[in-house]
């Protein structure tokens, strides 16, 4: 028997409405209790979690990490140390390594190495292409038979209507959703940065917002035409989220993602970073109004789930000038305390939702297991404290990579402990149980 | 509103006319009319850097920018060591920061840097201990440029302040025309971007300019009418058809110039596209200073190395 | 060279306007007598360029003849540009403006006080790039001593005997409002 008691902790449960002050029992990998002042059983380890909130793991939709092909920047143990490090239980990962991750062979192998890791789960995400090319169907099936639960070309968009349209169709028979980067290539012309007053000001070539609406309208409308699971990453515009409401209106069940640094930095952040590519991403950061209209989309629920978009890249990727550098900075150690600080403490949405948006409806969207403290669900927990006030500090990252816009920024509100399988795998800065 | 100079120039670099106040840009104009002067003497030549280095770090094809900086540098006795992309170790993948480290190694006093990307003299600028004089970075300024078309402004004009300067070409892409739009506006002059709109940058009305889709409205009571080169290398077809119709609709021809102020000159920072931008005749006409402008490009880059010249709180040796 | 009023400056006077006015007459009086009239006057910034102006005018008419009068700026040919001076701290320039060749004649560098000498050498350096003068000669209203350097002056208004640390003003109405030299001493410096 493998018994963990969490004792005195605020718990926060979306799926069953849950706000409370309870004791969560864990027992073989599962949820088995959730009550008030529950009885101790023999043989059980026992966390206090006095004045922490107690929340079913978080699952990021969104990451990326290096392994197989481009370890110096990140491998799976170390990413899954930042997941674990950073309050998520399970992470997606994208297929853009080297080799991709279009066969079920580097599937599998993503998952053994996780496996051995034996940090946070880790769900694969498979290519929506062969070689991320765009042009021929990767084995989706043989994928999803290896694990993979959900398909996308990230960080490529799908630029082949035809493609995207039978990616659609096919991934109907794996009930797999189709996760997008929307980018319509021609229009960001090689741009670096938002296009608008900022650019013109700081003379770098923009990617404008149309560049992602007109995809969104696309894929939206093929997603309707198709039947399939359209989910859209990583939105930033305002017009992407009207888009999503419409198409909803109209009866389309679609789902989409915004990343923590998308609502809390704007073009005017990179302006003022004096052309360090720390602050490039892709899609950029866009100007105030953009952040301003996510902020509403995830008040009002328009937005179903909040990830990391973790990119790690080595610092001498990011030794290039800003056109020149490659997109990305990390986030899986930075995501949670940025929602909290910004979301919750910044009074945007209340704990339940956030947990929502980290947990339940990441869950939901993917058709993973958790999201939910159920009597039964798997035993992964993120435990937060919301009072403790910190300073981002990239050196201690457990990531490999530093590439952060946010160093130095104080933060109210960080992960304290994750718990796997009923397994205490961080706690208190540190890997493993203290 | 006369600008009063300032008393110094208060960075290391000159990277950008964003960064530079007006009464640095005044500074940079009053200093560089005194050394206009050396031009004219039988000596071309003051000993005022003697024994400064610098270095000329051209990762983007110039001749002339590259020759002025040149002639300036010798004519105050510094050292120059030139280094060009095509010879340099970055087309063996050397990143631009570890091309500067190296050179950093022989201890120059000044790097010239022009390079396509936006913001690589911006970044050096931070690391290298060196005065970085920006010749051109991507799209984003060309700072001397806008510092000798002021000059040249200046000597026709007397005061900047109140011009009106029209700036015809591919503004979307050029970076004179955004250094000219930074300084003029500090100055007080009135600014009005011209070209078709696939070739005009987003939101241009926060450089402080008004902008135009045609040329002939714009030239309405215009002092100075700068024409950009279109620029080929930079161009495809999709933001303008031929060069035909850019000349037929937008080119600066004798009977446009008329519709501009009578005392009006005519300036372009070259090389000329003879009949695609400008007609020959508008060119070696009595009212274009483009000529002046190459003389004064000289006159301003002295001005910088004077004006940045001087000691550092530690020398370039110490990295 | 400016006042510094706020501290504890004292300042003597050792010539007022009319001692300026009998010496310049003397000084002019020396140049006429050695060289004649035919003499070109460069007075070097800043107070060098009105001395040299009443010099011409006063030669003017004594010979009865248009004295050649220019003005000089030294700041390019300073030997302290370099790491000895403060970042990006240049002197201002000021124009140099000569009225004509200088070849074959007889060139006077005029500058209101000759201390160490340095400023007198980067104007030599300076005219030798215009030219090659017949001679130069050089006059200036006060010479205090302490030179740096061997250069010595060949008509002189006023020697005063300075240590180091004093500070010797002169001014000129054109320029200051009012005529004469002064020697600032601080409070508690011995003589």
């Amino acid at each position: 028997m493998n018994r963990l008691l969490i004792r005195n902790g605020r718990v926060v449960d979306p799926s069953q409405g849950l706000d409370q002050g309870m004791d969560v029992l864990l027992e073989d990998g599962c949820v088995a209790a959730v009550g008030e002042r529950l009885e101790t059983p023999a043989e059980t380890s026992v966390l206090d979690a006095v004045g922490l909130v107690v929340a079913p793991g978080f699952i990021d939709l969104h990451t990326h990490l290096r392994e197989p092909g481009f370890e110096y920047k990140e491998t799976i143990f170390t990413g899954c140390r930042a997941a674990v490090a950073g309050g998520f239980t399970a992470i997606c990962c994208m297929p853009d390594t080297e080799p991709v991750n279009d066969d079920p062979a580097v599937t599998g192998f993503i998952r053994e190495r996780a496996e051995q890791a034996d940090l946070a789960r880790v769900y694969p995400v498979g290519a929506i292409s062969e070689g991320l090319e765009g042009a021929e169907l990767a084995e989706i099936g043989e994928m999803a038979a290896a694990g993979a639960v959900a398909i996308s070309d990230n960080h490529r968009p799908v630029s082949n209507a035809l493609l995207m349209r039978r990616a659609l169709e096919y991934a109907r028979s794996f009930d797999l959703p189709v996760a997008v980067h929307e980018e319509d290539l021609d229009l960001s012309d090689g741009g670096s940065m938002h296009e608008g007053g900022v650019s013109t000001r700081i003379g770098l070539r923009g990617i404008p917002s149309s560049a992602e609406d007109v995809m969104v309208a696309r894929d939206l409308l093929l997603a309707e035409f198709t039947g399939g699971r359209l989910h859209l990453c990583h939105l930033s515009t305002s017009t992407a989220l009207d888009l999503v409401r419409v198409a909803r209106r109209r009866g389309l069940a679609v789902s989409c993602e915004v990343a923590a640094h998308q609502f809390v930095l704007t073009d005017e952040d990179v302006a003022g970073a004096n052309y360090d590519p720390n602050w490039k991403t892709n899609p950029p950061l866009r100007d105030a109004a953009e952040v301003e209209s996510i902020l509403q989309a995830i008040y009002d629920g328009t937005v179903d789930a909040i990830v990391s978009d973790h990119e790690p890249h080595h610092a001498d990727d990011k030794e290039l000038d800003f056109s020149d550098a490659p997109a990305g900075i990390v986030g899986l150690e930075t995501a949670v305390p940025l929602a909290l600080d910004r979301l919750v403490h910044g009074r945007v949405i209340g704990l339940m939702q956030l947990v929502r948006l980290m947990s339940t409806r990441p869950a939901e969207v993917f058709g993973l297991p958790g999201g939910s403290l159920r009597e039964g669900a798997p035993a992964d927990l993120t435990l937060l404290d919301l009072r403790v006030l910190r300073t981002v500090d990239p050196e201690s990252f457990e990531s490999s990579a530093r590439n952060t816009p946010f160093a130095g920024m104080r933060l109210k509100g960080w992960p304290a402990a994750t718990i796997v399988g009923g397994k205490i795998v961080w706690q208190g800065g540190r890997v493993g149980p203290r | 509103m006369a600008v009063e100079k300032a008393e110094a120039l208060t960075g290391k670099d000159v990277v950008g006319i964003d960064r530079l106040s007006a009464g640095e840009i005044q500074l940079i104009l009053e200093t560089a009319d005194e050394l206009l002067e050396v031009a004219r003497r039988p000596i071309k030549k003051v000993p005022t850097l003697r024994g400064y280095t610098v270095v000329n770090l051209f990762m983007e094809p110039s001749t002339r920018t590259r020759f002025s900086f040149e002639v300036a540098e010798k004519r105050l006795s510094a050292d120059t060591l030139n280094f060009s992309s095509s010879s340099s170790s970055v087309t063996k993948g050397e990143t631009l920061f570890d091309t500067a480290r190296n050179l950093m190694a022989m201890a120059p006093d000044f790097i010239v840097i022009r390079h396509a990307n936006s913001g690589a003299p911006h970044r050096l600028a931070e690391v290298i201990p060196a005065s970085i004089i920006n010749a051109g970075d991507g799209i984003n300024e060309h700072p001397t440029q806008a510092l000798l078309d002021a000059f040249t402004m200046r000597q026709r004009f007397d005061s900047l302040e109140g011009l009106k300067v029209v700036i015809a070409g591919d503004i979307r892409h050029s970076r004179v025309a955004r250094s000219n739009a930074f300084l003029l506006d500090k100055m007080g002059a009135e600014v009005r971007f011209v070209a078709p709109a696939s070739l005009l940058p987003r939101e241009a009305e926060d450089l402080g300019v008004s902008t135009f889709v045609r040329l002939e409205p714009a030239l309405e009571g215009a002092d100075v009418v700068m024409m950009l080169r279109i620029q080929l290398e930079r161009q495809s077809k999709m933001n303008f058809p031929s060069m035909r119709e850019y000349f037929d609709f937008f080119a600066l021809t004798p009977e446009r110039l008329a519709l501009a102020a009578e005392h009006a000159v005519v300036m372009h920072p070259g090389p000329m596209n003879r009949g695609v931008e400008i007609d020959s005749v508008v060119a070696d006409g009595a009212q274009s200073v483009i000529l002046e402008q190459v003389t004064n490009g000289v006159a301003i880059r002295m001005a910088i190395l004077y004006l940045l010249a001087g000691g550092r709180s530690e020398s370039p040796s110490d990295s | 060279m400016t006042a510094d009023s706020s501290s504890q400056t004292r300042l003597l006077q050792v010539l007022d306007e009319a001692g300026m006015d009998r010496t310049i007459a003397r000084m002019v009086a020396e140049i006429v007598e050695r060289d004649g009239g035919d003499v070109m006057l460069v007075g070097i910034h800043t107070r060098g360029v009105p001395l040299a102006a009443r010099l011409a005018r006063a030669i003017e008419g004594t010979a009865g003849r248009k004295v050649a009068l220019g003005r000089l700026d030294i700041a390019l040919y300073r030997d302290d540009v370099g790491p000895w001076r403060p970042a990006h701290q240049q002197p201002v320039l000021k124009e140099t403006v000569l009225p004509g060749p200088i070849d074959d004649r007889i060139v006077y560098l005029v500058d209101d006080v000759l201390f160490t000498g340095r400023t007198i050498r980067a104007a030599l350096d300076s005219l030798v790039d215009y030219g090659r003068p017949r001679a130069v000669r050089l006059a200036v209203l006060v010479d205090r001593g302490h030179r740096e350097l061997p250069i010595a002056a060949d008509v002189v208004g006023r020697v005063l005997d300075t240590t180091a640390t004093e500070d010797v003003q002169v001014r000129f109405a054109e320029v200051d409002g009012e005529d004469g030299v002064w020697i600032g001493r601080e409070a508690g410096d011995g003589g």
